[in-house]
């Protein structure tokens, strides 16, 4: 009863969101021209407007989509995701596994339960591993972010390409039989029966998409404001074309440099984000930022040091060189197109 | 009662901890709470997702934090 007449209330803060959404630009003016009484044209209010319009979109984007996904994430479970790939083949147990891990609810601090999970139930090594390279790197922080600061193109190739280096990455790490790097008492470990899935109700579902908004809001903001401070301090004072000598398409070496640099460099895509589209803007090749991205979202020390527990360490390097391969493969492939 | 909170020690499961622990205390509950950190005995239980409770070996609910009331709710139920 509780949860019903909290979820009408909520529901009513929708057509708010709209209104501020839409009225960004006409309201970011007001503040910037008459409030603060800026000279339009120089460099600081050029970065102040950027800031101020910037983070409210941003936030409400974000609220909207981890809304809509968290309830649609409540049809999934990593439970179901294992039955679904349970007996499947190795190509199509990638393809699946990959798409299911965008939409698998999934934490890099469950990794391991989720991993023994997989593996105790007999889906191969390969299969699970393109759910593990997809579920963090294709996040709904991610493409809302790349929606929102790049545009709806952009997103789509992030995704498009993701899925890829997933597939393949999987494919490869599967066709290579490396089983014997994995650490051998996760062969011998009894998993007990699962527990029942909880029955959810309408209302519960969308108390869910509140709880997760509340969480990744709650943890995300402040790197969304960093990330875009920072950007906007790249965007109003930095020259133009300034980052094409480094991270330009003619510096033959800048993909691998980007990916070397991206894998030890921990952010999450809302500290990350910004700071390279502001990048991209000064001259970045496309190419290049996206591998960059990549590398920093997808490879991630911590989560590797978590994955250490259950993979040996030749195994982590095989990851690692098989992923870290593939992003190259995506960095010169868009350079060379766009 | 013994309700064990199954988690390796992320942020999530040690807010998990504290929530239950506030709701022992708040329901005057006759309880220990501990953390099970062992990763062969979490997945004795089945679960792929962390946190989750275990309540006298039964386990209530998994992958989430919910809140202290929620909680309180669900222990008394």
């Amino acid at each position: 009863m509780k949860t019903k007449l909290l979820n009408y209330i909520r529901i009513l803060l929708l057509p708010l969101w709209f209104i501020i959404y839409f009225n960004l630009g006409w309201l970011t003016d007001t503040l910037v021209y008459d409030v603060f009484n800026m000279t339009k044209g120089t460099h600081l209010t050029e970065s102040v407007w950027f800031f101020i319009f910037e983070v409210p979109k941003v936030l409400l984007l974000l609220t909207i989509i981890i809304f809509v996904v968290g309830i649609i994430r409540t049809w999934f479970s990593p439970e179901r995701t294992r039955k679904a790939l349970e007996g499947k083949s190795l190509f199509t147990g990638n393809v699946m596994a990959s798409v299911l891990g965008i939409v698998t609810p999934f934490c890099s601090c469950s990794a391991i339960p989720l991993f023994l999970g997989f593996v105790e139930s007999g889906i191969p090594l390969g299969v699970t591993f393109s759910f593990l390279i997809a579920a963090p790197m294709i996040n709904e922080v991610a493409i809302v972010l790349l929606f929102g600061l790049f545009g709806w193109k952009t997103a789509l190739i992030y995704v498009g390409t993701g899925l890829f280096i997933a597939i393949t990455a999987g494919w490869v790490i599967g066709k290579l039989h490396l089983e014997k790097w994995v650490e051998d008492w996760v062969y011998t470990l009894k998993a007990g029966q699962a527990p029942e899935e909880e029955k959810l109700t309408f209302n519960d579902r969308i108390k869910r998409g509140f709880e997760a908004v509340k969480e990744i809001v709650g943890k995300v903001w402040i790197y969304v404001m960093i990330g875009i401070a920072v950007g906007a301090g790249v965007h109003g004072f930095v020259p133009q074309d300034f980052m094409a000598s480094f991270m330009g398409e003619s510096v033959w070496y800048s993909v691998p440099l980007s990916v070397l640099i991206g894998i030890p460099l921990y952010s999450n895509a809302a500290g990350i984000i910004p700071i390279v589209s502001a990048l991209i803007e000064k001259g970045a090749a496309l190419g290049t930022a996206l591998a960059f991205m990549m590398a920093v979202i997808g490879l991630s020390l911590p989560e590797m040091i978590i994955l250490r527990k259950v993979l040996k360490l030749p195994l982590i390097f095989t990851f690692i060189g098989v992923v870290g391969t593939g992003i190259l493969i995506v960095g010169y492939l868009f350079n060379f197109i766009f | 009662m013994e309700i064990k909170i199954l988690g390796t020690g992320c942020a999530n499961c040690k807010n998990l901890e504290k929530a239950a622990r506030m709701a022992v205390e708040e329901l005057h509950l006759n309880a220990t709470v501990v953390k099970e950190e062992d990763i062969t005995k979490i997945m004795s239980y089945g679960i792929m997702r962390t946190p989750a409770m275990v309540v006298d070996e039964k386990v209530l609910f998994y992958g989430r934090v919910p809140s202290v009331s929620e909680i309180k709710e669900m222990l008394t139920r």
